[in-house]
Parts: structure tokens; C-alpha cells; sequence
């Protein structure tokens, strides 16, 4: 088995895995109920699809690992995410508090994925790795539903009150330049391409830009220009930020690193 | 664990007439007592997500196909599954299979019908979930924005209370990732809609 095909299985598994950690920060604290049980529940669906992918690489490698080893025992450079999806629910680029934490940008942030993944998902469904297509397929379902829940909320949050079209703007502003990685193929992701296990990324941008751009226009938000630097999340060059979530969320697996349930 | 992709023939309809013939018939009896963890109105086989009843290489297999990809009763289904066999004195390996991806299409009529009944607005038999609007025109509720997007507006949904199309939205899950929460405009009743998926 190809080690760019296992890695690009990983960052398919690890961008699903750390969104659903960052979402599942809200369980508890959402803005209101309703919204507290929808991130809830879509972390769910990530951290679901992050199951299924790390046990798919867990069976091609063969050496006894598992899905759990995968997610709770390797280190920050280790880790193949888009750095857009480590990032604080912020647009203050230190911020780690709670208080910090905006749903303007939560709700910005899950929409780029969403629009990346409902294309991405879609081919996918054609890949040469059968167990990869199943996946994608079952994924489609869900990243369709979480794009119509983070748009619908872009609406009411871009074409709303001044306050809260302020801060989208400003959540859109921080996040964009980040979407540049995207476009940027890597090494694994052109092999996965080659070898007809994944697909050229720069077939996605269309698909992307047309659901970005009709939304933007109903929410009544301005899209910004795109930067030029280049975010290396999917090359294992993390943000600061991946550190302190791996910190929470592999904490209780390293103190127990036995222990099953 | 090896989980095939491979689809052979699909189980679809009521037992008792599609399943006489099976030799398996025996073992399908007996899951007819496992429902769905979390709408315990239900049997896996009338939600579809078990798939069928074979011979593999090391002895009897059951393969059931899983919901949402997080759903957390998927295990719970798995144990009930190997217990209603294992009280009669079957033994037998639970294998899953992801594709084809399950679908509320495989739902069958007297599910949805159950679903009705214990309080749960079913998903559309025939996969027309995409034929949208808001059911309700009453704007004092929080209404959801348009959509432009095909396929991703709100369905239509009667209540399962009073029958009323005079429906709206309030949150896209509801208790489950399966279910949304509705509200009837008429009866007044807030209601889940198990969502078409």
C-alpha cells in the first residue's frame, strides 16, 4: 500500500476529527439550545467519518494499530488537517479562552468546509479505493445536511442585525486567506489523484466558488481578496493552536493508554 | 475488522411473505425482536439497516448496515443483535457494511407508519424529501431563510398529531442526528421529523 494513499486517507480522517473537536467545544456553552444540540450532533458525523476512514487505514497498514491509536497517539506533526480547521471559534488569532469564542466564526468556518466537502465527498464517491467510496457516500448525506445548516445561519447572521453581520464579516475576513490550502495540491494529494484514489483539487474550486459566492450574495457579505500565503496544515506544519486541542482531546487516552471500553 | 463492500441481493419487504423460502428464516424470526435502541417501536429490519442472513467463512453472519456515520446506538445494535441470537442459541458474527450508504428509502411502509404513531414525523417513502417550501406562512416563528440551493429546503411535513401541513422548522436536529424539530402551527404540538436521508 502506497504511504501517500494511507496519508491521504489521514487527512481526509484528521480534517473530520479536529473539526468535530473544535464544534464539540459548544456542547454545553451554544448560544441558544437548539444550536447547542446541532453542533453537538454534527460533531458527531465528523468524528463518525473520522471513525471509519482511521479504520480503514488501521486494516491497509495491518500492523495491529487502531482507529484510537491513530487519533489519541500521534503528535501535532503527525497530524495531515487543514490548518483552517484548528483554528479557534475566534478572530483573534491568540485567543484560547471560552469568552473568546464567536459563533460568527464557528458558523463561517463550518461553512468553507462544508463547501469543499459536498464537492470533494461527491467525487470521491468514484474513487479507485472502494472502502473510501462507501465512506464517501454515506459522508455526502451528512456534509450536504451540515452545508444547509452552516448556510442558513450565514443568512441570518450576514443579512441580520448590524452587530452580527459585523462580526461574519470579520469571521470571513480572518478565514479566507486560510482557504488558499485548499487549492495548494500536496505531494499526497496529487499521488491519491494519480492512482485514481483521490481527485485533483483544483477540479473542487468551481463547485466551492459557486456555493461561496451564492451564499455571500443572498447573506448580503462582501468576499474578501484571497492572500498569498499558503497555510501547511496537510503537510504537518500546524498552527499553535493544534498543540493545546490535541492537549484536551488525547489527554484522558495517554493517562489510560491500555485502557478500553 | 475486514468490512466487505460488495451488495448482494438487498432483503426489502415484510418477512412473512419474502423470507419463507429462506433458509434462514428461523434467524430472521428471532431478529424481528431487536428494535432500534432509540425508537424501540421499530425492528432493525423495518429500518432497513439489517441487510441480510448468510453463511460466511466462519459460521453464521448478520450484516447491518449503519445510519449516520456518529450514531451512537450503532454498537448498542450490534450487542442486541448477537444477545436475541445468542438467548436462542445462535451463534453468529455481526458484520457491517457501509456501501450501498443506508437510506431512509429503506424504510419500510409499517415502520413508517410506527414512526406516525409513536409521535415521529416519518421521511418521505419515495425519496421526494427535495420537494420544498416551508409549510407554514405564520412569520412569528423563527423561519429558516430561503433557499436557493435544490434539495436542501425544508420538506413539507405533516404533523403526526393532528395530520396538519401547516408546519415549520424550529432547529434542524432535534434530539437525535436523525431528527429534526418541527412545530405544528395548527395544533401547536413541537414534533421531531425523522429527516430523509
Amino acid at each position: 500500500m502506497a504511504q501517500q494513499h494511507l496519508e491521504y486517507l489521514l487527512h481526509l480522517a484528521d480534517n473530520a476529527l479536529i473539526l468535530g473537536q473544535r464544534n464539540a467545544e459548544w456542547c454545553g456553552h451554544g448560544p441558544i439550545l437548539e444550536e447547542d444540540l446541532a453542533l453537538a450532533n454534527m460533531s458527531l458525523d465528523l468524528v463518525g467519518q473520522a471513525r471509519l476512514l482511521y479504520q480503514h487505514v488501521a486494516t491497509l497498514k495491518n500492523d495491529g494499530g487502531t482507529e484510537d491509536k491513530l487519533a489519541y497517539f500521534r503528535d501535532v506533526p503527525e497530524f495531515r488537517n487543514y490548518t483552517l480547521l484548528e483554528l479557534p471559534h475566534s478572530t483573534a488569532l491568540a485567543a484560547t479562552a471560552a469568552n473568546d469564542r464567536d459563533y460568527a466564526a464557528t458558523i463561517v468556518r463550518n461553512f468553507l468546509y462544508s463547501a469543499l466537502m459536498v464537492p470533494l465527498w461527491n467525487k470521491l464517491q468514484a474513487s479507485e479505493d472502494a472502502q473510501l467510496s462507501a465512506i464517501a457516500a454515506k459522508s455526502l448525506k451528512e456534509a450536504t445536511y451540515h452545508l444547509r445548516h452552516s448556510r442558513d445561519w450565514l443568512m441570518r447572521l450576514g443579512d441580520g442585525t448590524d452587530e452580527s453581520r459585523a462580526r461574519t464579516q470579520k469571521a470571513l475576513n480572518h478565514f479566507m486567506p486560510y482557504v488558499q490550502e485548499f487549492w495548494t495540491a500536496s505531494d499526497m494529494e496529487t499521488a491519491a489523484a494519480e492512482a485514481g484514489v483521490g481527485v485533483d483539487v483544483s477540479s473542487l474550486r468551481d463547485g466551492f466558488n459557486a456555493l461561496l459566492d451564492d451564499a455571500l450574495a443572498e447573506a448580503t457579505l462582501t468576499r474578501p481578496a484571497a492572500g498569498a500565503y499558503v497555510t501547511t496544515g496537510k503537510h504537518g506544519l500546524h498552527s499553535e493552536h493544534l498543540g493545546f486541542v490535541l492537549a484536551e482531546m488525547q489527554s484522558l487516552a495517554r493517562a489510560h493508554p491500555e485502557g478500553v471500553w | 475488522m475486514v468490512v466487505p463492500v460488495l451488495a448482494p441481493a438487498l432483503p426489502s419487504g415484510p418477512i412473512a411473505e419474502k423470507q419463507l423460502a429462506d433458509p434462514y428464516h428461523a434467524v430472521w424470526t428471532l431478529l424481528e425482536a431487536v428494535t432500534d435502541p432509540e425508537i424501540p417501536v421499530v425492528s432493525l429490519r423495518e429500518m432497513g439497516i439489517l441487510r441480510s442472513v448468510r453463511e460466511g467463512a466462519d459460521g453464521l453472519e448478520v450484516v447491518i448496515t449503519p445510519t449516520y456515520s456518529g450514531c451512537p446506538a450503532m454498537s448498542q445494535m450490534e450487542d442486541d443483535v448477537k444477545a436475541a441470537l445468542a438467548q436462542a442459541g445462535v451463534v453468529a458474527r455481526v458484520v457491517t457494511r457501509l456501501a450501498p450508504a443506508w437510506s431512509t428509502d429503506w424504510m419500510t411502509q409499517d415502520a413508517r407508519e410506527k414512526l406516525r404513531a409513536y409521535g415521529i414525523a416519518p421521511p418521505p417513502a419515495d425519496g421526494a424529501a427535495s420537494a420544498c417550501g416551508h409549510g407554514g406562512s405564520v412569520t412569528s416563528v423563527i423561519q429558516f431563510a430561503t433557499q436557493k440551493i435544490a434539495g436542501y429546503a425544508s420538506p413539507t411535513v405533516a404533523c403526526p398529531q393532528c395530520g396538519s401541513e401547516n408546519t415549520t422548522e424550529i432547529s434542524h436536529f432535534g434530539s437525535t442526528a436523525c431528527k429534526a424539530l418541527y412545530k405544528c402551527l395548527d395544533c401547536l404540538e413541537p414534533f421531531d421529523y425523522f429527516k430523509h436521508y
